[in-house]
């Protein structure tokens, strides 16, 4: 028997854990941020922010480098006369739409979207997108979605963006597997072989590499979610006729497993098939953890909210790397989605939802974490404090889901605590 | 509305952080909503502050629009008051707040606090960063400044030195260069604002014989209003340069009321000889273009024109404040200014008067780059890289020692990738071979290692999508799993064995 199953756990987990709700200061990026990712993915998107100069620097700030490479993203700042009068700002809608247009004819969806003046000003993205879809036809088309703070929280940005894709699917009632948030190109080429082995062919990715790629979706569709903050897309697909597989998320070998076997019941595979299929590359990733497990296990991690991948990132780094869960905060706890993750979460685990960033700071400091998952803001101020920190932002962008990945995932909480270890100065 | 793809300032309420997050016992309450915490990372990262910025956001989302945002920024301010007690506070919003007109002034006001609140009213859709840092600093200096103490008979002449700001260009060393300058001129520092400044030192402001602006972008309103209020004259000049810093000494001097001719004298800069040394010959005339706030463009023309011999091609800043300064130096290198703040304009300017050298913010550098430009960074927007380890300033004499280096090693990289591309086909150099000065690097990379195995199409395939900053790491690993196993074909199977191989 290794190491990792031989973890017991109680039998009821997380499931009917009390939860701190917290509604003071949230130290939070809004889900404007996810355009970072969301743009390097879909490679023929262009993501127009209708708002403020904040949102600009807030997106030059948060995307680093990647701003200097004629990005696929930009504001249309509203200035002092849109907001005189909003005929006015819809006219200067279109005109920045046109000369955008004019200069990257190479785009093939453009998403229109809300910031937090603009959802206050009403100003009506989702007209304008239908009046720009018209003028621009079959070339282009125009989407909206709102990555406000007022209505998003960082990854729910994500959620939004896929949740305005989900009406332009095609329509299939054929039997199919979609897999749902964005995943690295290498994570998505991992899944579909692994699923073409197990004999599941017909699979698509939401969101797609290219918007020509959008997958189909109706009544035979089943879809896994690859991220944890989807609650709205899963609603839209439901809509559409999709039924989600209930699973844990695919991050570290554990759920990663959960999660191919729970659509291989779902499309009638057999264990045999499961087990030929999926031992090796199991096993092989569980010894690729054990360098990290000498690193972590025993070490005592803190999370502040960010990207909602707390829960299941708790859960693989107490379950397969041994560390000890202080408080697993989260910005949303969606309960449904999450039942699987929260099941697998050693009992006793206490859980916030929400924030008060000063009340969780005194928390942390009372804890003595060995580790704290933070946002960029808080962790230099931490460790500076004495704390070694892991900074969350890293956690969704680097391809971490999937077995061959698991590592990886592991090595991101395990060098700053080596680096700690290293320096003599 | 205006398309942008970046920009050089912020919106002004990261102005007012810059003075907030610069001083010692003042707290920022902004009325803000959630993800307007962002901006602590400017100052945790790129400046990597030990502290959080000392500023509260109300973080409203769209539940609480709905209710009472007024009673949110309320609490918040008793809050904060409760947690941080400073000594005084400014209250504010942030764009979004702006436009559901909560008050916070008025709100924070009728909380009666036993210390200074100063309502900053920046107006999120018209103005910009270096605005909200000249107003926030000018709003607190009025709100804090106290009664005028005359200088004891005997005492040395004082000044105050205006300012410098967290997240400023090269601020910490330009602060600390010019005190002792001005302090070994015979000229007492009475305080230096808002850098390290509490509440508290503002109030001894007028107790200074006169002013130093060093940056006028942040200082010069609040300089204003001292002149006027206090009599206090003020010296306009930022001794970026020898010429400047010469300029700034005798300014000092004359309010002073010292005969500077002697200080001068003994004080210089290596500037002065490496820039008349004959091997600097060849920088004469070469062509530069200058781009940046107004303070540091202005300065950098006059110092590559004056003091390196360069020839002005071209000069510009997004600060609107200061267009009429920078037009009138434009002028006298018979040139017109580009007053813009759209980097892709910047960029057409700078294509269309190709430069032999741009001196810029880090968006020229990238820029320059990509045309394949030396360049060398000059001016805020600051990066992390504009925080250097070591002492740096851009000030004083010690400020144009680190000027020569910066003006012209970008240059002699130039010159030298030159000679390098011109005998680049000798027999005795290697095609391949990095400047003599970024080392043997890239001449090593040339020893091709001796491929052992062959990689097949899907393992090529799938080694092409590794981020490329890891790649070259991961192809050597695997080659050399493949060696040691000696395995002849790297397949899928190899590449993922390699890689849990030296993960474990």
């Amino acid at each position: 028997m290794n190491e990792i199953s031989a973890i017991t756990v109680e039998p009821a987990g997380c499931s009917d854990a009390p939860v701190l709700k917290e509604r003071g200061q949230r130290e939070v990026f809004c889900g404007l941020t996810g355009i970072v990712w969301l743009h390097r993915r879909i490679q023929d998107a262009f993501f127009l922010v209708v708002g403020s100069r904040t949102c600009a620097h807030l997106l030059q700030s948060a995307a680093g480098v990647m701003i200097f490479a004629e990005p696929r993203f930009a504001t249309a700042i509203i200035d002092e006369r849109d907001l005189a009068g909003l005929a006015d700002a819809n006219d200067e809608l279109d005109r920045v739409v046109t000369r955008l247009v004019e200069r990257r004819p190479e785009i093939k969806l453009l998403f229109l979207v809300g910031s937090c003046p603009s959802e206050v000003i009403k100003l009506d993205l989702s007209r304008a997108a239908l009046r720009l879809g018209r003028k621009f036809g079959a070339d282009l088309r125009v989407l909206s979605y709102s990555g406000s703070g007022i209505e998003t929280t960082f990854t729910e940005g994500e959620d939004a963006c896929l949740a305005s894709l989900v009406p332009v699917l095609p329509a299939s009632d054929a039997a199919q597997l979609m897999v749902v948030g964005t995943v690295a190109e290498i994570v998505e080429d991992q899944f579909r072989r692994y699923f073409s082995e197990l004999g599941i062919h017909d699979v698509g990715f939401l969101p797609p590499r290219r918007a020509g790629e959008l997958p189909a979706v109706g009544k035979g569709t089943f879809f896994l979610l690859a991220q944890p903050f989807l609650a709205n897309t899963a609603l839209e697909l439901e809509r559409r006729g999709a039924e989600r597989i209930a699973a844990p998320f695919p991050l570290g070998v554990e759920g990663t497993l959960a999660w191919f076997e729970a659509a291989a019941q779902k499309f009638g595979i057999s264990q045999a098939r499961c087990r030929a299929v999926l031992d090796a590359p199991a096993e092989r990733a569980r010894q690729a953890l054990a360098r990290c497990r000498i690193t972590l296990a025993g070490r005592k991690v803190f999370f502040f909210p960010d990207s909602q991948l707390e829960i299941p990132m708790a859960r693989f780094l107490a379950r397969e790397l041994g560390m000890t869960l202080s408080e697993v905060g989260t910005p949303f706890l969606h309960r449904e989605h999450l039942a699987e993750e929260l099941a697998l979460l050693p009992r006793g685990t206490f859980l916030s939802e929400g924030q008060d960033v000063e009340r969780q700071l005194d928390r942390c400091d009372e804890e003595k974490p060995d580790l704290v998952v933070c946002g960029m803001g808080l962790a230099n101020p931490l460790e500076a404090r004495g704390f070694t920190t892991k900074w969350s932002i890293e956690l969704v962008f680097t391809p971490v889901q999937g077995f061959e990945q698991a590592a990886d995932l592991a090595e991101l909480f395990a060098r700053p605590l080596r680096r700690r270890a290293l320096l003599k100065v | 509305m205006q398309l942008s793809l970046w920009t050089y300032e912020g919106p002004p309420h990261i102005g007012a952080m810059r003075v907030a997050t610069a001083m010692k016992g003042v707290h920022y309450v902004l009325h803000a909503p959630q993800g307007d915490t962002y901006a602590d990372l400017l100052f945790t990262m790129i400046e990597r502050r030990d502290e959080r910025p000392p500023v509260t956001y109300t973080t409203f989302q769209a539940r609480d629009l709905g209710g009472d945002t007024a009673t949110l920024f309320k609490k918040a301010v008793a809050d904060a008051y409760e947690r941080f007690k400073p000594q005084a506070m400014l209250v504010g919003a942030s764009c979004t707040a702006e436009l559901i007109q909560d008050d916070p002034g008025g709100l924070a006001l009728a909380l009666d606090l036993p210390i200074p609140v100063v309502p900053l009213e920046l107006p999120a859709y018209q103005r910009k960063e270096n605005y909200g840092a000249s107003e926030t600093f000018y709003r607190l200096v009025r709100a804090c400044v106290g009664p005028r103490v005359e200088r004891a008979a005997g005492a040395k002449p004082s000044c105050n030195i205006l300012g410098p700001t967290a997240l400023g260009f090269r601020h910490r060393d330009d602060v600390a260069e010019v005190t002792r300058l001005v302090e070994k001129l015979g000229v007492r520092v009475n305080v230096v604002a808002p850098l390290g400044a509490t509440p508290a030192d503002l109030a001894r402001l007028p107790d200074a014989d006169f002013n130093i602006v060093l940056y006028a972008e942040t200082a010069l309103a609040a300089a204003l209003w001292l002149e006027k209020t206090f009599g206090q004259k003020f010296v306009n000049v930022a001794p970026i340069g020898v010429g400047a810093t010469r300029d700034f000494v005798k300014t000092v001097a004359e309010l002073a009321g010292i005969d500077a001719t002697d200080f001068l004298r003994a004080e210089t800069s290596r500037l002065v000889w490496y820039s008349r040394s004959i091997d600097s010959t060849y920088l004469t005339g070469k062509t530069v273009f200058v781009f940046g706030d107004a303070t540091h463009a202005v300065a950098l023309a006059r110092v590559a024109a004056e003091e390196l011999g360069y020839k002005v091609v071209g000069l510009g800043t997004y600060a609107r404040e200061f267009a009429r300064e920078v037009r009138a130096a434009a002028k006298g290198y018979g040139i017109e200014a580009l007053i813009c703040d759209d980097y892709l304009d910047v960029e057409a300017a700078i294509k269309a008067a190709a430069p032999a050298l741009v001196l810029g913010t880090q968006m020229e550098r990238h820029i320059a780059k990509r045309l394949g430009i030396p360049c060398a960074v000059i001016s805020a927007p600051v990066h992390v890289q504009d925080f250097p380890a070591r002492y740096s300033p851009f000030m004083g004499f010690e400020g144009a020692n680190v000027l020569f280096d910066t003006l012209t090693h970008p240059l002699m990289m130039g010159l030298e990738e030159h000679l390098l591309g011109m005998f680049r086909e000798d027999f005795e150099f290697s095609g391949d071979a990095a400047a003599s000065h970024l080392g043997h690097a890239a001449a090593v990379v040339l020893e091709a290692e001796p491929v052992t195995a062959v990689w097949d199409e899907a393992a090529e395939k799938e080694l092409k999508k590794i981020p490329f900053f890891v790649r070259g790491k991961a192809r050597r690993n695997t080659e050399m799993f493949a060696a040691e196993q000696k395995i002849g074909v790297i397949s899928l199977k190899t590449l993922y064995d390699a890689k849990a191989h030296f993960a474990s």
